[in-house]
């Protein structure tokens, strides 16, 4: 079993770098026992979050990278994905379910993750989202 | 140009019948590369009826969810409609969440999905 300290990498705005990223914690928390239903919430915030991070944070720029630390234990899940983008205000990103914005393409990756995870917080920049899954035993 | 085919199609009647070869469609990568072979079919031919199978689909992202949305749209621009089916519980849930199965025509099977067109 994987030992409980917190985890950094650090990545560029790359998606496959990204992949591996998420592949690592994904595994980290099935290493931890956790189910096929936190495995699935899990992976879908991680491509959210890193996503966004890459996407709107960085603005694909190559030079800019994404810094990630996770901490997995048999309590929960910790994960910070930190962009070097000057962050945003997620109160003000617009509800994707009303009417007008149903068919709007994009905008549902936060909704998402706060729908999958127990917290989605970000900090006062918006540009470090931090994602936390409790053991439903814990 | 993808080198790995992304999708299977079939023609059943006046409908075309999509199935998503992928398991995870989550990053930009894929699902450009889906998006643009499920474009490419919805505008060849006459025909702009198509059902999307996601039997296989184990994972999806919001920005599948985009693609699907602009799809859709595509299909009726071009008078067409576009049908989904086959979509596990658990994905399914994600349609939920983002309303998204009251936009989209969602059918357990594929023939359901194949009938509805008439």
């Amino acid at each position: 079993m994987s030992s409980e300290t917190i985890r950094e990498l650090t990545i560029d705005s790359d998606f496959q770098q990204a992949k591996e990223v998420e592949d690592l914690i994904v595994e980290s928390a099935e290493t931890f026992g956790y189910d096929e239903e936190v495995l699935f919430a899990l992976r879908l915030s991680l491509e959210e979050g890193l996503t966004n991070a890459i996407r709107h944070g960085n603005g694909y720029d190559k030079a800019k990278r994404v810094r990630i630390r996770f901490l997995v234990s048999p309590e929960k899940i910790d994960v910070y994905i930190e962009d070097e983008g000057k962050g945003f205000d997620p109160e003000k990103v617009p509800d994707p379910t009303t009417q007008a914005n149903l068919e709007n393409p994009s905008g549902r990756g936060i909704m998402l993750m706060r729908a999958y995870m127990s917290e989605v917080i970000y900090n006062e920049t918006g540009n470090e989202l931090h994602l936390v899954k409790y053991s439903k035993a814990g | 140009m993808t080198n790995q085919a992304r999708i299977e199609v079939r023609h059943e009647g006046k409908a075309k019948i999509v199935e998503l070869l992928d398991e995870e469609i989550l990053d930009e990568i894929t699902i450009s590369e889906i998006a643009e072979s499920l474009f490419s079919v919805l505008e060849e031919g006459s025909a702009n009826q198509m059902v999307l199978s996601f039997a296989r689909v184990k994972h999806l992202s919001s920005m599948a969810l985009g693609t699907l949305i602009r799809l859709n749209k595509r299909a009726e621009e071009h008078g067409g409609k576009l049908k989904l089916c086959e979509i596990r519980k658990n994905l399914y849930e994600i349609f939920e969440i983002t309303k998204l199965n009251k936009l989209f025509d969602i059918y357990e099977s594929r023939d359901l999905a194949i009938s509805s067109f008439g």
